[in-house]
Formats: C-alpha cells, structure tokens, sequence
C-alpha cells in the first residue's frame, strides 16, 4: 500500500506527520519504506537520520547534435519544429540545445531525418537511498538551478517499488498542486492531506483538495495546528470549502502545541518527546490505515 | 522602482504576511503574488479585481477513438508514460488509446508518429492570472489550474505584467512575493531582482533549506539578506542560520518572534502591522528599514 503524504503550502507540517507515521508503522512491524518525493526541499532525513548507503545520479537524455551530419542534410530545422520547450532550436544555419530546458522527450530524436542527433545524459538530481532504523529510506535531491524535477521524483518512487512489493510506503509528497506534486501523488493508493488550520492553509489546502480529485485518488485530511478558533468551527467554511464540502473526511485534529514546534525546532522528532503528540499519531496511523484499505479495496 | 522579492526554501515560514506588512509600510508599491500555487496574498489584500486574462500553457495530447486503430505506436514513445490502451472500442478496433491529461507533457512525440493522424495537440488553460486594485496599490496575482505544468512561465508572466505597472505607476517598489522552493517556479521569480529577502525559520529544515537558497541565489548573482522568522522557537538556531547567511555573503536584515498575531491578522485579512501595535510589528518595521536601507545603498553603488 503507498500513502502519500501531501499538502497544500509548506510548513503545514506535512513532513513531521509524515515521518511520525513511517516511524510508527516500522514499530508495529509494518514493512515499511518512506521515500521523500519533496526533491526541491527534502527534509525527512533531518529527522530520520538515515544512513544513506547508496546514490544514484538521476539525468534525463537531452540530445547533441553531430553538427557535420546535420549540414549535410542541410540544417532542415525539424527537430525546433518538433521540441515543444524550446530546448532545440534552429535559427538560419545553426542549432543550439539548451540542456535546462529539455525534458528528455526525445521528440526531436524522431523529427531528425538525418539521425544527427543522438541522446547523451543530463544531470538533473540524484536519488540517495539507505535505511533509517527499521525503515527504508530514499530521498531525491534536485540539483541547484535545474528547473524539471519529476524525473527525480519518478526515481525515488521506482526505487521504493523495487523489492519490498508488500508493505507500507509513505511518500513525502512536494507542497502545492504543480507538475512535481501530481507526479509526486500518481500512482498511490490513498493520500493523506495535511491541512494547516490557519486561513492561508485551509485556502492552500482547498486547492489541492481539487488537485486530488481531478487526479481521481482517495484522499482523507488532518487538520493540524488547530487552535480554539478552528475548533469552533469558524474558519474552515469561509477558507476550506472543498474539505467541508464533504468529498473528503477529516481523520484528525491536532491541535497547536509549542512544544512541537519547538522538538522539531531542535531537530528532534515530536514523537520522541512530546507523549500527547505520540498518542496523537499512533491513533492517525490507525485510522488512516483502515480508511486506506478500506478505500482502496 | 526597486524590485524586492521575498522567497523562503519550504513554505509556511510567514513569507507571505511579511510581504504583505511590506505592501503596507512601503506607501508606494506594486505587488506581484508569484507563489502561484498557493497565492494567499489576496486573503489578507482583499483585491477587486480589474482585469482577469487565461493563462494558455503547453499542449495535451487527445486521440480521436473514431481514428485509431489500436497499434500502441504512440505508447511506445511516449517517455511520460501518459498513453493507456482502454480507450473505448471503434470500427478498426477492441480497444484505442488515451491520454493521461495529468500526465502528458504536451511534447508531440505520439503526434509525430501515429500513423493515422489521430493525435490532435490542444493547447492547455493552465491558469489565469489577475490585475487588482488593493488599499495599498495595484497587484497582479495569478490561479494555476490543477497540476499545471510550467508554472514558471505563469510567474514570469506575472512579473513582467507588475514591471510594467509599477513602470507607469512609478511606484518606489515592486515588492514580489516569491515562490518556494527552488525548482522553476522560484527560478523564475529570482532572477534579476534588486534584492532577494529569504525567510527562514530556526529548524534544521530552515537551515537546510537556506543552504539550498543560498546556492540559488548566488547561481543568479543576486544580492540578498535573510530574515529568521519565529525566532524565538530556537535562539541558538536562529544565531546559526545567520552565520551561515553572513559567511555567503548575505546580511541579516533582522529577526520576527513567534505570536499568533500572523494568524489573527489573517483571520481580521489584515496584515500583521495592521494590527494594533505588537511587539512583532515592530519586529517587521525594523526588518523593513534594514531591506530599505539596503536597497537605497545597492542603488548608489550600481552604475547608472
Ligand atoms: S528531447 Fe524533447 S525537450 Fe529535449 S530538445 Fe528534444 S524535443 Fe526538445
Ligand atoms: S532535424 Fe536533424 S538535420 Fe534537421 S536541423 Fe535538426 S539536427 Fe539538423
Ligand atoms: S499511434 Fe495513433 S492509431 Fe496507433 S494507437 Fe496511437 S493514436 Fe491510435
Ligand atoms: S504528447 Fe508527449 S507526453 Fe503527451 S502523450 Fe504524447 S508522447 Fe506522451
């Protein structure tokens, strides 16, 4: 079963849920694996400390051109015709490739009638992979100023689908609702929305609510930081109409606690030190795993 | 007109109420929302807005189920693993293919090779994006449509519409509020910006984020200062983060301790200085004449 864990805007605390629950569920014996798909910002391994034995360099093929080949037949300018990004383009008797903006998609490959262009990798990211305790772990880093980061996340993801078919997989998804987060969420069995009860969260988090269905996955929500205001039930009608308009159940409530904030200030995971949080998450485990498997049967 | 752009690694960090307390102290300013995937400026900016336009982005693929005949020579290349084959059945076929909306990237690779001429490419609404009037100038703002792809072409997009207004406004700032991360979306809101304002927080996550920043904003050559938000939560933390900053070259433009005025203001669509006077409001005021003072003294050392 692969549950990710989304949400929509940063620091709803979607990463510390996230690790809590994998942590959790390896305690119970779970098979479990948790791949942080957050390639722009990836932080479970801040919290997970795993030991990170391998690292697999993530490219996408860009294609270079054989400019004596290509003159030959006469710079003919179809693969520009053919690259939809931009990244191939031909002006007058010249072609130039910009690597950053190729999403590898080898159509120019296709267009080029005098197969003068041939594929060569590009790095865009690395995936490192390892264990954390009982956990497996893999994280994907996208390199500094490389703009494409699904093909990193589609890495850490085949990687979490290689050996371990049973089990849990917990996927740290990237915050939003942009290419990275669909690609992040594709293919999972259920999604676990945290929601930030402020009205910024609640607006962010309506948003991927909509995300989510268009992508047709199940999806249950936690309400996190939830204070006196929320818990009156203001707020969440005037910022969070999707979550209320009762397509998506609400598996908890967590209320606002400084001492939270503050474990995972110091880098700490909030289970290991503030018991009302543990017990908080154990029964969020629980839940999510029924309504999961009951959703996905 | 000095443009400053506020970014954070992670979101959630309050880089939206800062903007928004800037838009407030600045007097003159033009505003552009470039956090497109979760524009929350206009909660506490209550815009009217004045004009609305779509955003067209990149194509999707559409197979017509009259034409196709069923070969599977589009999946074949298709590398985004965005064809099926359980396409509905027709006179040719038990079953044709279908694209994945969410998943196809638009590149034309399917259309070039089938050979039926069945793969059609439309363009995609992406988005729209928004001119408003706010009580504290003109902001451009934008909506991503779900799982919108190139939302670093809609940023630009907004950034260069809030150029022009603040152009013909002559407003004294643009002030942007960035994207997070450091994918295409904050690429596109951080290069050639005046001064780039990073908002952290006092976690090892805030720490490792700025780090990531940092290398961003260098690969631009861009100067920046950064500013720790919630301070308090980890005072040694806090002290770290600046060090690191510093040792790149980035100053400190001042630090904003945790209160639960950022949520009230939300919840009043008030920024934080708006609120009665704070402890935090003072924070954001000092932080704002720091980033003043600087952008004042980026502009005598540029030449003209
Ligand atoms: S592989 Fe695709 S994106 Fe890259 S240059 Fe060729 S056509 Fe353009
Ligand atoms: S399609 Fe091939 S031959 Fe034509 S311009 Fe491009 S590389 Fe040269
Ligand atoms: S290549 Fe064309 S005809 Fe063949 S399956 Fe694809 S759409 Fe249908
Ligand atoms: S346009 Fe490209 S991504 Fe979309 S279905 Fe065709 S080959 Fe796949």
């Amino acid at each position: 079963m692969r549950i990710a864990v989304a949400s929509g805007k940063g620091g709803a605390g979607k990463t510390t849920i996230a690790t809590s629950l994998a942590v959790i569920a390896a305690e119970r014996g779970l098979t479990t694996t948790f791949l942080d798909c957050d390639v722009e910002e990836p932080n479970g391994h801040l919290f997970l400390h795993p030991a990170l034995c391998q690292k697999q360099v993530v490219n996408v093929p860009v294609p270079q051109l054989d400019e004596k080949t290509c003159r030959d037949h006469g710079v003919c300018g179809r693969c520009g015709q053919a690259c939809h990004f931009s990244a191939i383009v031909c002006l007058g008797d010249v072609v130039v490739v910009n690597p950053d903006l190729c999403h590898g998609c080898g159509a120019c490959i296709l267009a080029c009638p005098a197969n003068a262009l041939k594929e060569v990798p590009h790095r865009t990211g690395v995936v490192e992979s390892g264990q954390a305790g009982a956990l497996r772990f893999a994280q994907g880093l996208l390199d500094v100023g490389q703009a494409m980061a699904s093909p990193v996340i589609r890495r850490v993801k085949e990687w979490g689908a290689q050996e371990v078919p049973a089990g849990l997989t917990i996927v740290d998804a990237p915050p939003g609702t942009a290419c990275p987060t669909v690609e992040a969420v594709r293919g999972s069995d259920f999604v676990l929305l945290v929601v930030e009860a402020t009205p910024f969260g609640l607006h962010d988090a309506a948003l991927a609510a909509d995300t989510l269905e268009a992508l047709g996955v199940r999806a249950a929500a936690v309400l996190n930081r939830v204070d006196r205001f929320v818990e009156a039930g203001r707020g969440i009608t005037e910022f969070g109409g999707a979550i209320l308009r009762g397509t998506m159940p609400v598996l908890a409530r967590i209320p606002a606690d400084r001492q939270v904030a503050e474990a995972y200030a110091r880098g700490q995971m909030p289970i290991g030190v503030v018991p009302r949080f543990r017990q908080a998450m154990e029964r969020l485990l629980t839940r999510l795993l029924e309504v999961a498997r009951r959703e996905a049967a | 007109m000095k443009e400053l752009v506020v970014i954070s690694g992670k979101g959630g960090t309050g880089k939206t109420s800062l903007v928004g307390s800037f838009a407030a102290l600045a007097g003159s300013a033009v505003l552009a929302d470039c956090d497109v995937d979760a524009s929350d400026l206009p909660i506490i900016l209550d815009p009217q807005v004045r004009e609305r336009s779509d955003f067209l982005q990149g194509h999707h693929a559409r197979v017509s189920a009259d034409t196709c005949v069923g070969c599977g020579v589009c999946q074949s290349v298709c590398r985004f693993d965005a064809i099926r084959g359980d396409g509905p059945a027709n006179t040719f076929s038990k079953r044709t293919f279908r694209v994945d909306p969410l998943a196809c990237e638009g590149c034309g690779a399917c259309q070039q090779v089938c050979p039926r001429n069945a793969i059609a490419l439309e363009p995609v609404l992406a988005g729209q994006w928004f001119i408003s009037a706010t009580r504290f100038g003109f902001m451009v703002h934008a909506r991503l449509g779900p799982g919108g792809q190139n939302s670093g072409k809609l940023v630009s997009q907004v950034r260069r519409k809030a150029h022009d207004l603040a152009r013909t406004q002559s407003a004294g700032f643009l002030l942007v509020d960035g994207s997070p991360g450091i994918g295409c979306p904050v690429i596109a809101s951080v290069a050639g910006a005046d001064l780039v304002l990073m908002v952290t927080e006092p976690t090892p996550s805030g720490a490792h984020d700025l780090q990531r920043v940092v290398a961003l904003v260098r690969h631009f050559k861009v100067p920046a200062m950064v500013c720790v938000n919630r301070w308090d939560l980890n005072p040694a933390q806090a002290a770290h983060i600046e060090a690191i900053a510093f040792e790149a070259g980035i100053v400190a433009a001042g630090r904003v301790r945790v209160d639960d005025v950022f949520d009230r203001a939300q919840r009043q669509k008030l920024t934080v200085v708006e609120m009665a006077s704070t402890d935090v409001g003072r924070d954001i005021r000092r932080v704002w004449i720091n980033i003043r003072a600087r952008l004042d003294g980026l502009a005598q050392e540029k030449p003209s």
